[in-house]
């Protein structure tokens, strides 16, 4: 069943917007930057037209902005926002402090390049130097994936009272302008409970959040945040499976795009995964056994079905756009770990592509795959372009 | 002889962490009685914050949000968007928040929060200095006090933030202490009852990072009145000054013989702080003037 015959154009920034309205969010504080600005301009001029029922807050930061949001949620209304690059680095306590809150709060975060030099370009840094802050991490490929996600997103986030982050690489994603299908009000309100937790900030009744604790306490309340992590892969399938019953779309937690068969694999995520979809049908049609396994869920890392999906692979072609220094290419070292002293053992090759945005076209990336097989794959992940 | 009617049902209860005869507790009990049960409040890292009490603890009878220490003024809107979000308009969300969390690293929110006009009432327990962490100077801590930090007295003067408040044009702002409580209730009951962004600073004696007698407080915070360190005003929408406590009577040498963080002034910086007080004192006469006019 989908909701409406014709698609409408939008840009991923419009789509992100899209569905924040249509989740019905009480609280948005936002603070513009680019790439990010239009998805605030949209939420405003919704507000504007009368058909977006939000408080809206705009303060003189990102830091103020996630500051707002965390008491908001507490209070026990939906919260949403969204960001960028430096205005995500600025959140960083903060996003630590939702996360211990068990906040639910939904931000979508356009990926951009952090300075310095300033740089306005896709680079996933950003996001994933703020894996270790507790929050939920999606990333997606296009402006349908973005609207959709931002959707599922508060639906596995309220479940487990976990902050939710939806990335969205700079211009590849935010400023492409494809057809996007916008589902009704009701069928999301449909899809979507009331947010309505159990614990908030009440007069009635009384109760606080942030008083010291013992170390012990802190130690248990960690290892709850760890149980409900745990969930999440499970959750956010439930979630896509939901509403593929009710849309047609499902994106997957991990997608395995023409692995049947296949002895090698492209493992990417975000807007990389389109180029990689091209060039692995051209792979196929030249009679290579190539296929692509996209990462949509990064935190918590789906392990298990990562395992599953690189399980009888030979070779395996991790492209960062990102990069850790001292360490590479954060996804290609997650994947090692994931795999690591498992029965799982394909060759792992880290590729260093596309990091400040540089372009990665379908034929380079044949050209990565065809260099990857004539050399042994090494620890340390490698410069390429 | 004034008599004062303090609730009987505290909001703030008894078996709280201040130290003993911290004022900080005592301007909190009054202004939380004067508050009531309908308020939410904003506690940031400071004394009050410790005086909240561990978890699962409270000593307050009110939902306490603990932000960052950065974060009140955001964090009060977070709260009061929500709260309007859900229809609780009458329900007041209040910040309690050290000079450290105000003056310095919360500045930039409030300043942001004030221009909004977020409809919150924030308090700034003003004791002068990062005391919750051993008496370290704040940009609200006055020239010549001696810290943990400017052992050798503080070479800058302290920042005037009602002046700075009062210029976002905000409906309320005021200072006020519970050396003169019978001001400061008023003062609360009525910022209560206005809507916008109201600001109340309240001096807040430290018996440990001033080096004051632990029954001294209120002495303290009356001389600081009476000697025009601390004048007693109100603003309204950032032009309406009134003078609360309107005479000048001590030197300002009886406050600094109260406390041990002035006790190695010489008399000439005496005479400096004193010139600097009377200057100030006579830039508030004229507002004072001028807004009657």
């Amino acid at each position: 069943m989908t909701s409406q015959d014709k698609p409408i154009l939008l840009n991923g920034n419009q789509a992100i917007a899209w569905g924040a309205r249509l989740a019905r969010p009480k609280v948005v504080p936002v603070y513009p930057i680019t790439p990010q600005t239009p998805v605030l301009e949209q939420l405003t001029e919704f507000q504007a037209q009368g058909t977006f029922d939000a408080e809206i807050v705009l303060p003189e930061s990102e830091h103020s902005v996630m500051s707002a949001c965390i008491p908001a949620s507490l209070v026990g209304v939906r919260v949403f926002t969204a960001t960028a690059s430096q205005g995500l680095l600025l959140m960083h306590e903060l996003l630590h402090y939702a996360s211990g809150a068990r906040a639910p709060i939904v931000m979508a975060n356009v990926n951009r390049t952090v300075a310095s030099p300033w740089a306005f370009w896709p680079d996933q840094t950003d996001s994933l130097a703020q894996r270790d802050t507790g929050w939920i991490q999606y990333y997606v490929e296009s402006a349908q994936e973005a609207l959709d996600t931002v959707i599922q997103a508060y639906r596995v986030a309220e479940e487990v009272l976990v902050p939710t982050m939806v990335n969205l690489d700079a211009f590849y994603v935010s400023h492409a302008v494809e057809p996007v299908q916008v589902p009704s009000q009701a069928l999301v309100d449909a899809y979507l409970p009331a947010f309505a937790p159990l614990h908030r900030l009440d007069t009635e009744n009384v109760e606080s959040w942030g008083n010291v604790v013992t170390q012990d306490m802190f130690y248990r309340h960690r290892q709850a945040l760890d149980e409900a992590m745990a969930l999440v892969p499970e959750l956010a399938e439930q979630a896509d499976q939901e509403w593929l019953k009710r849309t047609g779309r499902s994106h997957g937690v991990v997608e395995r795009y023409r692995c049947d068969g296949a002895s090698t694999v492209i493992v990417t995520m975000g807007s990389m995964c389109g180029t990689a979809r091209d060039a692995v049908d051209s792979m196929r049609a030249a009679g290579m056994s190539v296929g692509l396994v996209k990462v949509r869920l990064f935190r918590p890392l789906p392990t298990a079905a990562l395992r599953e999906a690189l399980t009888g692979i030979e070779e395996v072609i991790v492209l960062d756009r990102n990069y850790s220094p001292g360490l590479g290419g954060v996804l290609h070292q997650e994947l090692r770990a994931a795999l690591y002293g498992t029965s799982v053992t394909p060759r792992i090759h880290g590729l260093l592509a596309g990091v400040g945005g540089v372009n990665v076209s379908v034929d380079k990336i044949i050209e990565f795959v065809n260099q990857a097989g004539m050399h042994e794959a090494q620890p340390e992940s490698l410069w390429v372009r | 002889m004034i008599k004062i009617e303090v609730a009987s049902d505290p909001m703030l209860c008894s078996g709280h962490a201040a130290c003993p005869g911290c004022i900080d507790a005592l301007s909190v009990r009054h202004v939380l009685a004067a508050m009531g049960p309908d308020t939410m409040a904003v506690i940031p890292p400071s004394c009050m914050a410790i005086i909240a009490g561990p978890q699962p603890m409270s000593s307050l009878r009110i939902p306490v949000y603990q932000p960052t220490l950065e974060a009140s003024a955001a964090a009060a809107t977070g709260l009061r968007r929500a709260l309007n979000a859900q229809g609780k308009h009458d329900t007041q969300v209040i910040v309690l928040a050290g000079d450290g969390g105000t003056y310095d690293i919360g500045f930039q929110c409030l300043s942001s929060a004030a221009e909004r006009n977020e409809d919150f009432l924030y308090f700034c327990l003003d004791n002068e200095g990062y005391m919750n962490t051993g008496a370290q100077k704040s940009s609200s801590t006055p020239h010549f006090a001696r810290t943990g930090s400017t052992p050798a007295g503080k070479t800058s003067r302290k920042k005037n933030l009602t002046e700075i408040m009062a210029a976002h044009g905000v409906p309320y702002v005021a200072t006020a202490s519970a050396g003169h409580l019978p001001d400061l209730l008023r003062k609360v009951a009525k910022a209560k009852a206005m809507r916008g962004t109201r600001i109340i600073s309240l001096l807040i004696p430290c018996m440990d990072g001033w080096g004051v007698a632990d029954d001294d407080g209120l002495k303290t915070a009356r001389y600081a009145v009476e000697s025009g360190a601390y004048p007693l005003y109100e603003v309204e929408d950032g032009r309406n000054y009134t003078l609360n406590h309107t005479t000048k009577t001590r030197p300002i040498a009886d406050y600094l013989a109260l406390q041990r963080r002035y006790r190695h002034m010489q008399a000439d910086d005496i005479e400096t702080l004193q010139a600097e007080i009377d200057d100030g004192w006579e830039t508030l006469q004229h507002r004072a003037a001028a807004s009657r006019r």
